[in-house]
């Protein structure tokens, strides 16, 4: 656990000093690859590649620590980067003393469970409140006039060659992949991309204005297009200061940008480099790329860009490798005694006789235990409570109601348009049974509907509740007021639009994350703001609770996404390693992983256990902006704003289908209750269902594409469109199934 | 050397180059996204650097005078540095507020995530107003502060306040099929319907997915789209005229309601028709009862009928969303009869008739603008109708005033060019025919108001186009010589007009002058919410509200279709208007009515209420409470819904 501590702690400086060192995106990886078991104190996973540039960041880390007085920090820094590297016994309340950013530091050894919330509490006394100083001191590091530390890391630069000959070596090496044979060039053009960044910057860096700009200019046309987003940032940048303070291309600087290429493509650009003794080039592919070299055929062009686009290459294959858990968990055993005369009196005849062996089924179902389930107390999870079983049985209930839908039985839309929002409705979600809507706005504000007859009521004030009779069997009903009766309820006190909106499962919370920097709990029983969790000193994108509760996970512009439980105002975990802004999280149906989809275009699935990164997903050219887990916990969708859905398997960390159809962003995406279709809504005005039954089975996995990650995406995504349906101009952001399987969308009428 | 501060101490003085900056980066990546779909444009790379100008004048704002070219060039690098960098993570927060239009408050937000003062007091809704001015070889945008008189602001009554959110629930698609509703989009698109009416072939090719959903929501049944599913080869696409119980009962509403007697109800009827975008499938229906409408009450001598006929039509043609082209044939008979009729009313000396056929004669005009090509030619073919009819006319001079009278306004109305071809050289002969008739011995009243109506049309029409087309001065013996009887009144009205023109050519060039840039207001700006006002004022006057019936036959549409006794029709009634016939008629035709849709609908309707009601089943308790009820009540008056909706 040595190393994900480590990289955790380096996280933490790093979001203080505002990213502009960014050691993370490599430091993590390596962390995350280093073991699934991961109890092991395997030392320092980056030891191997810990010389030079890594060696530098840590100096400037300690520079930087140094100047703020940081100091006992700096020892723990110091002790952890020393070879021994045997720091599993420093004690977490140690270096959360330090006040390096007042984040409690609970990484924690992941083996037993129980550890993950009493080293809460241990930590949280000793810790300092979550205060301004990461901000402040954020400020003034990126505000400085000059910034040794920076320069430190940007220095790997500084080695230089003629740049007149730059254009020659890129044109040498563009004639050299052109003329090899086909099956490679593929391949090795995928060279070109990282290389060209790196040399525009090693220009830019060296002062060559005009020679960087001649470059940019005579060479950026070649690139993919699905880079152009990332050469309009690179093309804005042509002075030396500029550098400094751009995140993006630090990062892209710091963190190896990942390609694979087979062994025969590797050895022939070898080979020609080394012939023609072209050390520039060489020099950046060794210290700038990482290329992961499989044995086998080279993959063709489409299967490449496939998995190409994000900002730092491809994940590695091994970072794909850990196994994920992603059986759901047993449904505990409810003693229901269901009222079977009820239910009879209620259907005709006939029904009940079909109902009881699916009820057994069911029930067999739920008492096997599901090979690729996690253990039930991997992550520890909140006692039912007694309504939540209520909750349960009527969830089973309506289950055995719900219609079965097929691309011959596609589902109804009711769709939920917001009148008169005024362009400034952020996020939406539903409750699991449908009966609450949600909006935040940006205005700051968040509204609840009631969508049933039921109307909101608030709970009586202190005062008139000690005058209620507690004995009273309608108890529970003489505690609401009737005067605050209302069809709906807006929850004053964010100060900036709310991008993020999420309701607990037990309908009782209200999470709402905002351009503020903070995620809010809401209580639906008061209407009143709870708790306030600062963390995030940027804007939070996206929040969403656990399925079982208790836990929520938020993302933000930070690039950090944190693990909550409600009942600590600090975070549990922190899951650090994406490149750019974490633009939308949720939770995996078995609470025990977390998805986070970036704008640096990758996703990442994050063990909530053991903070490691466990999954990361290439393949998306946009921002990605929704997600969704297929209700058995075996599939991903991912919508992104380059307007296709890829689905995933997680188990095997895989693309295994791409949905084309959509002409701008995808906002909402979710799986049909029992997974056979795919409902995706987006910001061209329509919702489309697609067959993901099908999509599913048409991919063949065969041991070898299982192993090494190449798959044949069949063309089909018109063969899987099942249907298309346009609002009249209301772009959809929030799509929901009913347990009955009806699909409830909304968005705001935007005349 | 450190420009980075003093670039955002520029940043206020910015917002011009912000929006600039702001629109080429959204075009940008519209080009993306159309880039993406081709593979192979490619956007440009933008290096666009702000004119060292700028810089000078914004130093010079700020009280920096005398800055060197170099610093100017070296600032402005760096000035447009930041801007893309801010308008870039600009765009992030505009992605997140799900919208596609950048706001002056994501720049705020970007301005803030850098720790940079945002720009204060550019909070506009929908556009920033600036102003741009030249001169002395400078371009300047500027943000233009007017000075506001407190006492006005405060005199000023308070706007309405902007309604709150809410919550609308509509069903977007049932069991795969979207309902033609007025909250859903338009089934099919004015595009669509006219690739079927054109090219009937092309509209449904098999395998079109695309197509294929769009078909489904027209109702076609689920079998039929199951068939195309299997790739099945239907040679021409068999349309279904099925209309649902709501569109059936829509139908008879707006029906009874054009040609009933009350005029609210008429004119929120006719409104429906303007603006509904799911007339589509009622089209055929509408048409076959306007052109059977019309045959039956000339001869009936209607007028009033035929004015709401014809308004109907006008409203048939002001909706945006239907392609008239398919039922011309059956339209323009119907207008040109009204045009041209020898009689349209029972009274041809009291009813004003007269405004009935200039009011076709307009139609007849908008028709021929929006509907002529030159396949169709209907524009040649209706002047080549009216010539003809007035030939005759010409020719003979029993021809009643009153078809002249419908010629000539139907000519006149297609434009000067015609007038001045076909109408110019016959006003001699004409003003001869009506001083015959006005100094002649008195042969009766009806044919001196018809020539009196005539003459007044001529004068009308032909004096515009005289002024235009004669030179100056207007010589009352040359009118008279050129145009006989009527040339000295021609010659007045052609001064007249001329004054007119020059007062309008007047008022047109004050206009240039005023500054048409809005007023910086405190009024809370209410976009896109109202709904589309009041109804529409009737554009032709009034008729006595008489007591009268349509009269009907079954309509047979042109295309086969379910049998016709579906469909509302009313009892027919002798021509003769007593009262007590009508009120007879009246009560009769009701419980026809109810007799008819009872026995007609049952079949469609019990198979939608089934659906209702399996729908409630499967929808029913756990989930919202549906609209279901208001789902059915929204269809028979959409327009109600519409104002909500809009």
């Amino acid at each position: 656990m040595a190393a994900v501590q480590d990289g955790q702690l380096n996280m933490e400086v790093e979001k203080d000093i505002k990213t502009e060192i960014t050691n993370d995106g490599s430091g993590n990886i390596n962390a995350n690859s280093s073991s699934p078991g991961s109890t092991s104190s395997g030392g320092k996973s980056k030891s191997p590649a810990g010389s030079g540039e890594d060696q530098q960041t840590l100096l400037a880390v300690l520079q930087f620590l140094k100047r703020n007085k940081l100091t006992e920090s700096v020892d723990i820094l110091r002790r952890e980067a020393g070879l021994s590297a045997d720091a599993d016994d420093s004690p977490v309340s140690d270096s959360a003393g330090a006040g390096s950013g007042g984040v409690p530091n609970v990484s924690a050894d992941g083996g037993d469970a129980n550890s993950l919330l009493s080293r809460v509490s241990i930590a949280t006394p000793v810790a300092p409140p979550a205060t301004a100083p990461p901000k402040a001191t954020g400020s003034m590091a990126s505000g400085g006039e000059d910034q040794p530390d920076v320069n430190v890391v940007l220095s790997a630069y500084s080695q230089q060659g003629d740049p007149v000959l730059y254009p020659l070596y890129y044109n040498g090496l563009k004639k050299f992949i052109e003329s090899v044979l086909d099956c490679h060039r593929a391949e090795l053009s995928q060279v070109f991309y990282p290389l060209f960044v790196h040399m525009y910057l090693e220009l830019v860096y060296n002062n060559h204005e005009n020679e960087a700009k001649q470059f940019f200019e005579k060479f950026s046309g070649d690139q993919e297009c699905y880079y152009e987003e990332d050469l309009r940032i690179l093309s804005s940048m042509s002075k030396k200061e500029h550098m400094k303070g751009n995140e993006t291309m630090l990062d892209f600087r710091t963190s190896k940008f990942v390609l694979r290429i087979s062994r025969d493509s590797y050895q022939l650009l070898k080979r020609h480099l080394q012939e023609r003794q072209n050390n520039q080039i060489w020099n950046i592919i060794q210290e700038h790329l990482y290329i992961d070299i499989f044995d086998g055929m080279p993959r063709s062009k489409s299967q490449i860009d496939a998995m190409s686009g994000s900002l730092a290459g491809e994940g590695k294959r091994d970072a794909n490798k850990a196994k994920v858990f992603y059986g759901l968990l047993k449904e505990p055993e409810i003693e229901v005694p269901l009222d079977d005369e009820d239910e009879e009196a209620e259907n005709e005849e006939g029904k009940p006789k079909k109902k009881k062996p699916k009820k057994d089924s069911m029930g067999s179902k739920s008492k096997k235990q599901d090979p690729n389930a996690p253990q039930q107390t991997r992550i520890p999870l909140p006692e039912l409570k007694d309504s939540d079983k209520l909750d349960k049985i009527m969830n089973m209930k309506e289950a055995t109601k719900k219609i079965r839908l097929s691309p011959d039985n596609l589902p109804s839309i009711c769709f939920y348009s917001f009148l008169n929002a005024y362009q400034g409705l952020t996020a939406v979600d539903f409750t699991d049974d449908s009966s609450l809507i949600a909006g935040g706005f940006a205005d700051s504000t968040v509204r609840v509907w009631s969508v049933t007859p039921k109307k909101l009521r608030r709970v009586k004030s202190a005062a008139d509740l000690s005058n209620i009779d507690k004995e009273s069997d309608d108890v529970l009903e003489r505690i609401m007021d009737e005067k605050t009766a209302s069809e709906s309820k807006i929850l004053y006190g964010h100060s900036g639009p709310v991008y993020g909106i999420s309701f607990s499962p037990d309908r009782n919370y209200l999470l709402s994350s905002s351009e503020d920097g903070t995620v809010r709990l809401w209580s639906l029983q008061t209407f009143t703001c709870l708790v306030g969790y600062k963390g995030h000193n940027y804007p939070v994108w996206d929040t969403q609770f656990s399925p079982y509760g208790y836990y929520f996970i938020s993302g933000g512009h930070d690039r950090v996404a944190r693990l909550w439980a409600t009942d600590h105002y600090q975070p549990l975990r922190m899951f650090a390693g994406h490149l750019a802004d974490i633009t939308c999280t949720l939770f995996h149906p078995n609470s025990n992983y977390v998805a986070t989809g970036s704008a640096d275009r990758t996703i990442r699935l994050w063990d909530v256990l053991t903070g490691n990164c466990v999954r990361i997903l290439t393949g998306h050219k946009g921002p990605i902006h929704s997600l969704a887990f297929s209700p058995n916990g075996k599939f991903m969708a991912s919508g992104a704003t380059d307007g296709r859905v890829l689905l995933w398997d997680v188990g095997h960390g895989l693309m295994v289908g791409e949905l084309k159809g959509h002409s701008d962003t995808i906002y909402a995406l979710k799986f049909s209750r029992d997974g056979e279709i795919l409902a995706s809504g987006s910001m061209d005005n329509t919702v489309k269902l697609w067959d993901t039954l099908k999509a599913f089975d048409d991919v063949e996995l065969d041991d070898f594409t299982a192993a090494t990650g190449h798959i044949h995406l069949p063309e089909n995504s018109q063969e899987l469109l099942l249907g298309t349906y346009m609002t009249k101009s209301t772009p959809v952001i929030h799509l929901h199934f009913t347990r009955r399987n009806l699909l409830l969308a909304a968005g705001a009428y935007n005349p | 050397m450190s420009y980075r501060s003093l670039a955002f101490e520029l940043f206020p003085f910015l917002p011009p180059l912000f929006v600039s900056e702001e629109q080429r980066l959204l075009h940008v990546r519209y080009e993306h996204y159309t880039s993406t779909m081709a593979e192979e444009r490619r956007p440009k790379q933008c290096t666009v650097v702000l004119p060292t100008e700028s810089m000078k004048a914004m130093a010079e704002s700020i009280g920096v005078g005398q800055l060197q070219e170099e610093s100017c060039a070296a600032l402005s690098e760096e000035v447009s540095y930041r801007i893309k960098e801010i308008a870039q993570d600009a765009l992030k927060f505009m992605h997140h507020g799900k919208r596609c239009k950048l706001t002056t408050s994501d720049i705020d937000y970007a301005l803030k995530l850098k720790n940079v003062e945002p720009l204060y007091g550019f909070q506009s809704q929908e556009f920033i107003p600036f102003r741009f001015a030249s001169g002395g070889g400078r371009e300047l945008h500027f943000y233009e502060e007017k000075e506001v008189d407190l006492s006005d602001i405060i005199n000023t009554p308070l706007p309405r306040v902007p309604l709150d959110v809410s919550l609308k629930a509509h069903w977007l698609s049932i069991e795969g099929v979207q309902p033609a509703i007025p909250e859903n989009p338009p089934p099919a698109p004015k595009e669509q319907q006219k690739t079927e009416s054109t090219e009937p072939l092309k509209a449904v090719k098999p395998g079109q997915e695309e197509e294929g959903s769009t078909q489904k929501g027209q109702g076609a049944t689920s079998a039929e789209a199951k068939g195309k599913k299997d790739g099945l080869m239907r040679m021409k696409p068999r349309s279904t005229h099925e209309l649902s119980v709501e569109q059936q009962l829509y139908y008879k509403e707006i029906t009874e309601a054009c040609v009933g007697s009350c005029e609210a109800k008429r004119a929120e009827a006719l409104q429906s028709i303007a603006t509904d975008p799911g007339l589509y499938q009622m089209l055929p229906r509408f048409s076959t009862f306007i052109s059977e409408g019309v045959r039956v009450n000339v001869v009936q001598n209607n007028l009033a009928l035929l004015i709401y006929l014809m308004r109907m039509v006008k409203a048939l043609m002001d909706n945006p969303t239907l392609y008239l082209e398919k039922y011309l044939h059956e339209l323009i008979p119907a207008v040109v009869t009204c045009i041209v009729s020898k009689q349209l009313c029972l009274r041809p000396d009291v009813d004003n008739h007269w405004a009935l056929r200039d009011f076709a004669a307009r139609l007849m005009a908008q028709s021929c603008k929006t509907f002529s090509t030159t396949t169709n030619n209907i524009q040649s073919r209706i002047t080549k109708t009216f010539t003809k009819v007035y030939n005759n006319c010409w020719l003979d001079d029993k021809t009643q005033w009153t078809t002249r009278y419908g010629c000539i306004a139907g000519l006149s109305e297609l434009g000067p060019d015609v007038i001045k071809t076909l109408i110019l050289p016959r006003l001699t002969v004409e003003g001869a025919r009506i001083k015959a008739v006005s100094d002649g011995p008195v042969v009766s009243n009806i044919d001196k108001i018809g020539a009196d109506h005539v003459q007044n049309l001529l004068l009308k029409h032909c004096a515009s186009v005289i002024a235009k087309a004669c030179p100056l001065p207007d010589n009352v013996e040359q009118y008279r010589a050129d145009y006989g009887y009527l040339g000295p009144m021609l010659c007045s009205h052609v001064v007249k007009a001329r004054a007119q023109a020059a007062l309008q050519a007047q008022q047109v060039n004050r206009t240039t002058l005023t500054i048409t840039q809005p007023r910086p207001t405190l009024t809370v700006s209410q976009s896109g919410i109202g709904g589309s006002g009041g109804s529409r004022t009737p554009s032709i006057i009034k008729v006595p509200s008489s007591l009268t019936l349509m009269s009907t036959r079954p309509g047979t549409p042109t295309q086969p279709s379910p049998p016709a006794t579906k469909y509302i029709v009313m009892a027919t009634s002798s021509g003769s208007s007593s009262t007590q016939q009508v009120l007879w008629t009246a009560s009769i035709r009701k419980i026809s009515r109810t007799l008819k849709l009872s026995s007609s609908a049952v079949a469609n309707s019990a198979v939608d209420m089934m659906k209702l009601a399996l729908m409630r089943t499967a929808t029913g308790k756990g989930d919202p409470e549906l609209p279901l009820d208001k789902f059915s009540i929204r269809n028979c008056s959409p327009n109600k819904c519409l104002t909500e909706f809009k």
